[in-house]
């Protein structure tokens, strides 16, 4: 359940340009989030009021503390970006999370840029014998937190759009050739709608299980004002579920994609 | 506190705790909430804008943040006021804040018959959304002229057994005209103002940011438009003024009690601070208290223009 929480930040930290990690010191987050789930945090401030969704990317359930990370999209990223110390008004955990499922043996992570974040907590949930955790950036200069995911995965494939660091390739390719030398029960996405969507449709073709981690613009992040809306299957029909709170993490048949 | 001051309110005859009501479309239908605030230290909640049968809402995005504002598309999705008074009304009855219907249609025939529907349920009143800037057809078109409110007021009226507060559109060039012609349909109070239409683009996609392209502006950037509408609508009717427009503090909600409000609405500031309305509740107790007012009475419709 999630709680209005007063916390205090532990440290602010770019890891390139445009992209910042936080660490928040939290005992009720560090023992209560799941992976996939996000906190929604204020900006302060007439020019951003909204508080942002940001995803936990990482959990240290022995020193009480999470990491988030953020990209300056805006005038309010960029007010949290510049927060370094002090308190910080946050609600969390929000929304659900990944269904972790100990029978699956091998399970692969497909991120792109910053929805690479929240898999990472993930991969450290897991108790799967075998982990692979694909990655897609932009170039060399965003590839960020590579070192944790090779500590949390068995194998870690980077591709770059510009072909600057690791394979020049769509992270999706990527995953094309895994399911061909070893074939995962699960997978899990995060990342540009239409990367997901490739995913979902590999996995299907594949009869691979697949989870999503959808986005959409939220207003209040616990499910009353019904903005985040994504179209879902419902039965024979389909409706608007909200990412905030039926999300973020959809199966991938759930989601219609059109 | 050394004098007892008296918070509630009566609206057409319904005993509110205290002045502050969660405005429709911002708090869903209290649930999510009250994992976050006591439901019964909130006066009333306007639910979510219901209709004669389920609506599914527009597209996404359906929120785009503005300056001091947000502008907002959902398209009144819920799943139609039947399902409403059968799976959600019993939750809201545990609480002893009162419970007001918010209800939208597309004809005159539908709004009659959410009110019939309505009558028999335990809803404390009903509130007709006249003013939605986001769906097609109807609603909106009611509400823009002396004409359409006098219609489908008298119409409604008929059919409502609880109070018919009618909620007015700021989209409009003579707001006093509108607020009379709804007290002369038989309107039992006024609510105002819904937001104002409002347009957000995306430069580098030289698109509008909502899928549905326009949506309604609420936020702090509406205030002092609200606050001036409610001013004039407060002061020519004799029935009890429900306002709001961008209310985020215990200070805005004062202003719009003197100006002439018998209550307040908070909607868009849940959002930033869910315990608001809580704040909004005790900061007017202590001001009525600082003041040496002993109820709302005492404070509403107190402005005293400049000469």
């Amino acid at each position: 359940m999630g709680k209005i929480l007063n916390e205090q930040i532990v440290s602010t930290q770019m890891l390139c340009k445009d992209v910042f990690k936080m660490t928040i010191r939290s005992e009720y987050v560090a023992s209560n989030a799941k992976p996939g789930q996000f906190v929604n945090i204020r900006c302060g401030g007439l020019d951003a009021m909204l508080r942002r969704p940001i995803s936990i990317c990482d959990v240290n359930k022995s020193q009480n503390t999470f990491d988030i990370v953020i990209q300056v999209k805006g005038s309010g990223t960029e007010k949290l970006c510049s927060m370094c110390q002090g308190g910080v008004d946050i609600m969390a955990p929000l929304g659900n999370s990944f269904m972790i499922d100990d029978k699956h043996e091998n399970i692969c992570v497909v991120g792109g840029g910053i929805g690479t974040f929240p898999l990472l907590y993930l991969l450290k949930s897991s108790q799967s014998i075998h982990k692979t955790a694909l990655l897609g950036f932009r170039n060399k200069e965003s590839v960020v937190l590579e070192d944790k995911f090779r500590v949390a995965a068995d194998i870690v494939e980077i591709a770059t759009d510009d072909g600057s660091y690791g394979k020049k390739a769509f992270v999706t390719e990527l995953l094309e050739e895994t399911i061909v030398s070893q074939k995962p029960d699960i997978i899990y996405t995060c990342g540009p709608a239409i990367m997901m969507q490739k995913v979902a449709a590999i996995a299907e073709k594949n009869g691979i299980s697949c989870q999503v981690s959808m986005e959409q613009r939220m207003g209040c992040g616990i499910g009353a004002c019904l903005v985040c809306a994504c179209k879902t299957q419902k039965g024979d029909d389909w409706g608007f579920s909200h990412v905030c709170k039926d999300g973020p993490v959809f199966w991938s048949t759930e989601v219609c994609w059109d | 506190m050394s004098n007892k001051i008296d918070l509630s309110t009566n609206i057409a005859g319904v005993q509110f705790d205290n002045p502050v009501i969660m405005a429709s479309g911002t708090y869903g239908f209290g649930k999510e909430y009250s994992e976050y605030v006591d439901l019964n230290q909130i006066g009333g909640i306007s639910v979510k804008g219901l209709t004669l049968k389920e609506r599914k809402g527009n597209k996404p995005p359906r929120i785009a943040e503005t300056p001091a504002g947000i502008l907002n598309s959902v398209g009144l999705q819920n799943p139609g006021v039947e399902s409403f008074i059968t799976e959600d009304l019993p939750f809201l009855k545990n609480y002893k804040t009162k419970i007001i219907a918010n209800i939208a249609g597309n004809t005159i025939e539908e709004y009659c018959k959410m009110a019939e529907i309505l009558g028999d349920s335990d809803v404390d009143a009903i509130e007709m959304n006249v003013s939605c800037p986001n769906v097609k057809a109807g609603c909106l078109a009611f509400g823009t002229t002396p004409k359409g409110i006098e219609e489908i007021t008298s119409a409604v009226k008929k059919y409502c057994k609880q109070p018919l507060i009618v909620k007015l559109t700021p989209n409009v060039s003579d707001i006093k005209s509108i607020a009379t012609a709804a007290e002369g349909a038989g309107a039992d109070c006024i609510s105002l103002i819904n937001t104002i239409l409002g347009l957000a683009i995306d430069i580098n996609k030289k698109k509008p940011i909502l899928a549905n392209n326009f949506g309604g502006l609420s936020g702090p950037a509406v205030k002092p438009i609200a606050l001036r509408m409610v001013y004039e609508a407060a002061h020519s009717v004799k029935i009890p003024v429900i306002g709001m427009g961008g209310i985020t503090s215990w200070e805005d909600a004062v202003e719009f009690m003197l100006a002439g409000a018998s209550a307040v609405m908070v909607g868009t500031a849940n959002f930033v601070n869910p315990t608001i309305p809580i704040e909004i509740v005790n900061g007017i107790e202590k001001y009525l208290e600082r003041h040496g007012h002993t109820s709302l009475n005492e404070i509403i419709g107190k402005l005293e223009l400049n000469d």
